[in-house]
């Protein structure tokens, strides 16, 4: 071979060979980029069924999906996160250190971001700590609006994805006004702690602003994980009203609709339950026809139908043989907040980018999710805004669903950014005269 | 009227539910000197047992009526594996100790009993309901009540008398109530205080897993239920007096009755009324009600 030609000819093999090798490198590095998630939920206690399970399968689901590439448009663009896969830790939101749990997802596992929490006292808990050890963390269950009104006001690091507990009562006062005008009286039966409380402290707040004078005629707080309301049912019962609202979870509303069904009180007034969706399909016939129910926002058989929704309906129903219920779309709900501020944030660079820059995003994001769109709306764009819906529950040819149902807009169900959740409910819905 | 009519009846069905969760556990302390901290888990286990098999039993289509056979059925087998391997298993090893010893170990075998509940169960509610809308309606006065919450009042009767009878009517009895009085005394007469031992905590085991399991058909059956009770229950059988039959039944009607009182008159204290007549009886009579003051023996 000529020498001028065995020159080109080496010259051009490793050119080759670098360029391969380079592309070769390029390819292992866009595989071992990862985005790391912490996820805390129930996974034991009374909450583990109803609600930590149910989001814990929803989120191995969803970052499966994430993962693969599957989950439907608008989130078919980028593997994982952009681009990075996702990986998790689980942590137990019932361990009784969950602010450990927290410190060393964060400083040990190095995660990127957290997501979780069901209860509102971890909330409460966690969002200082949240500040203090400055990780991206979102909320994306627990309803107390003390979280952003009084614990911390001035968030930069801490999110909630779903709407706070204003919504519940807010939405449940006006669909029952709605649907019976002519309501003069109602009773509750809420369990004895923050959530029960502050629940029907906003429906009784709500009805009086939307109908004064509807009279109170029993308020019972029974301790929660009673599991017997004998005495409580025969109080609602010989106390009649004309609805009856109840925000309890899990167990309790279990066991008080078995109670109440039996006793008659569902035949006899109007019952509410502002988490009934959480256990209408496991309740099937046991929950009577005709209860009012809701799912603390647009989610589960309230979420409007779209490709998102049939994907994620049909995927859980496969993999776990049950119906999604609302802690599965909530959960979803928070990890498509990050896929989008975090591929908001990172332009056209892969995997993670700098924190500060997600937050940015993440400040009055808007999102597309299974339960519609979502708003980063209020709390200086920290906290969600959405619509909520509520209906009756009906049972017909084996399967749990809702009738009569109505949608309430988000401004409608929530206060508008600068107003506490009761102050605006106090003022007469404040901006939401219209609805 | 109505309202004092309500505070009557839901007072005996809380305190038939009372006292069938708590009779065990007065039983076992009576007998043993033990406070069993676990009898909220055998409690649980009854409960799980009993949604298991009822959920079997309805499956398979056999006849209705019989499901409260297998709610019995589900109790005397989970009283009787579990009392067995916790007595057998643990117990036998620590007798003698002091009892503030035997209320940790009991505790550890809670501790482990709820995690055990998990691994075979999981975390998910089960439903028992059948047997709870079998029964009916009956009106008191415009006032439905379920048919089932007399059932269990007509348990805990039975429960409560059966085991009265048993202690003195019967030969058993009269060597349970010595062995009560002294161990050692009815060891040297020749009573086989060991068998005397493992034949209460069977019993009282399978009391609680009874309470469990007709409690199921009215809940969704829960991780962590057995807490709840165990609380409720040490509140009853202290009014009552630790080890008095009999004060846990006047222990159980005295919370139920005064519980229901609060729930009709006075919301706001339903959750304190429990709590304040313990330690109203407490600052009075520091035994319970029912318990007599113990001289030392030595």
């Amino acid at each position: 071979m000529h020498k001028k030609t065995m020159t080109t000819f080496w010259t051009l093999a490793l050119g080759l060979l670098t360029a391969a090798g380079l592309s070769q490198t390029g390819t292992a590095h866009a595989q071992d980029e990862e985005i790391k998630i912490g996820f805390a939920m129930f996974l034991s206690g009374a909450a583990a069924g109803p609600f930590g399970v149910p989001a814990r399968n929803g989120a191995e689901l969803v970052v499966e999906a994430l993962n693969k590439g599957e989950f439907p448009a608008p989130y078919d663009g980028k593997k994982g996160i952009n681009g990075a896969k996702i990986t998790t830790v689980f942590v137990d939101e019932a361990s009784g250190e969950v602010v450990a749990d927290y410190r060393k997802m964060v400083q040990k596992d190095e995660v990127d971001l957290v997501i979780g929490y069901i209860s509102s006292g971890n909330c409460k808990a966690i969002a200082p700590v949240a500040e203090e050890v400055e990780r991206l963390t979102l909320f994306f269950d627990c309803g107390t609006p003390q979280v952003f009104e009084d614990v911390v006001t001035d968030p930069h690091y801490l999110f909630r994805t779903g709407a706070h507990a204003t919504l519940d009562s807010v939405g449940a006062a006006r669909y029952l006004l709605a649907d019976k005008p002519d309501t003069g009286s109602i009773a509750g039966i809420n369990q004895n702690y923050a959530w029960g409380q502050d629940s029907w402290r906003d429906f009784t707040a709500a009805v009086e602003a939307l109908k004064p004078g509807v009279e109170i005629t029993t308020e019972q707080f029974p301790k929660i994980f009673a599991g017997q309301y004998g005495s409580e049912i025969s109080a609602l019962l010989t106390n009649p009203a004309d609805a009856v609202h109840s925000s309890f979870w899990g167990g309790d509303l279990e066991a008080f609709v078995l109670q109440g069904a039996a006793r008659g009180l569902f035949a006899r007034t109007d019952v509410i339950l502002t988490t009934g969706e959480s256990a209408m399909h496991r309740l099937a016939n046991q929950m009577p026809e005709g209860t009012v129910i809701g799912a603390r926002g647009p989610h589960g058989v309230f979420a409007p139908e779209g490709p998102m929704k049939a994907w994620l309906e049909k995927a859980y129903m496969d993999r776990y043989g049950v119906r999604a219920t609302y802690p599965t779309y909530k959960i979803t709900q928070a990890i498509l907040a990050a896929k989008s501020a975090i591929e908001m944030a990172a332009g056209d660079s892969m995997g993670m980018p700098d924190q500060e820059s997600v937050i940015d995003a993440l400040e009055g994001l808007e999102w597309e999710t299974p339960s519609g769109t979502v708003r980063m709306g209020i709390a200086n764009g920290h906290q969600a805004v959405q619509g909520t819906a509520y209906g009756r529950f009906k049972y017909s040819n084996g399967e749990a669903t809702v009738v009569d149902m109505t949608r309430f807009d988000a401004e409608c169900v929530m206060p508008p950014d600068g107003m506490d959740g009761l102050e605006w409910i106090e003022s007469g819905f404040k901006g939401a005269e219209d609805c | 009227m109505l309202t004092y009519v309500a505070i009557v009846l839901d007072g005996l069905v809380y305190a038939s539910w009372l006292f069938m969760v708590s009779v065990g556990l007065t039983l076992i302390y009576g007998v043993m000197k033990i406070l069993n901290i676990a009898h909220g888990s055998l409690y649980a286990i009854g409960a799980y047992t009993a949604a298991s098999l009822v959920g079997a039993y309805f499956s398979a289509g056999y006849v209705p009526v019989l499901s409260f056979a297998v709610l019995v059925g589900a109790a005397l087998a989970a009283g009787l594996v579990c009392g067995l391997v916790i007595e057998r298993g643990v117990l036998r090893f620590m007798y003698g100790q002091d009892e503030v010893l035997m209320i940790l170990v009991t505790y550890a075998i809670f501790l482990i009993l709820e995690d055990l509940i998990k691994v075979f169960w999981g975390v998910s509610p089960y439903f028992a309901f059948q047997p709870y809308g079998m029964l009916g309606n009956f009106d008191v006065m415009g006032l439905p009540y379920a048919g089932y919450d007399f059932l269990l009042m007509g348990l805990a009767g039975l429960t409560g008398l059966g085991v009265w009878w048993s202690i003195n009517r019967t030969r058993t009895g009269h060597l349970l109530t010595a062995v009560i009085h002294d161990r050692e005394m009815s060891t040297a007469m020749g009573v086989n205080v060991k068998r005397v031992y493992t034949v209460t905590f069977v019993i009282g085991a399978t009391l609680a897993a009874l309470g469990g399991a007709f409690t199921a058909p009215k809940i969704s059956v829960t991780p962590g239920i057995g807490v709840e009770v165990i609380v409720l229950a040490f509140a009853v059988v202290v009014i009552g007096g630790l080890g008095s039959i009999g004060g846990a039944m006047i222990g159980a009607l005295l919370v139920g009755i005064l519980r229901a009182a609060a729930v009709h008159l006075l919301p706001e204290v339903e959750l304190f009324v429990i709590y304040a007549v313990m330690a109203l009886v407490l600052a009075f009579r520091p035994y319970g009600l029912f318990a007599a003051p113990e001289a030392r023996k030595i």
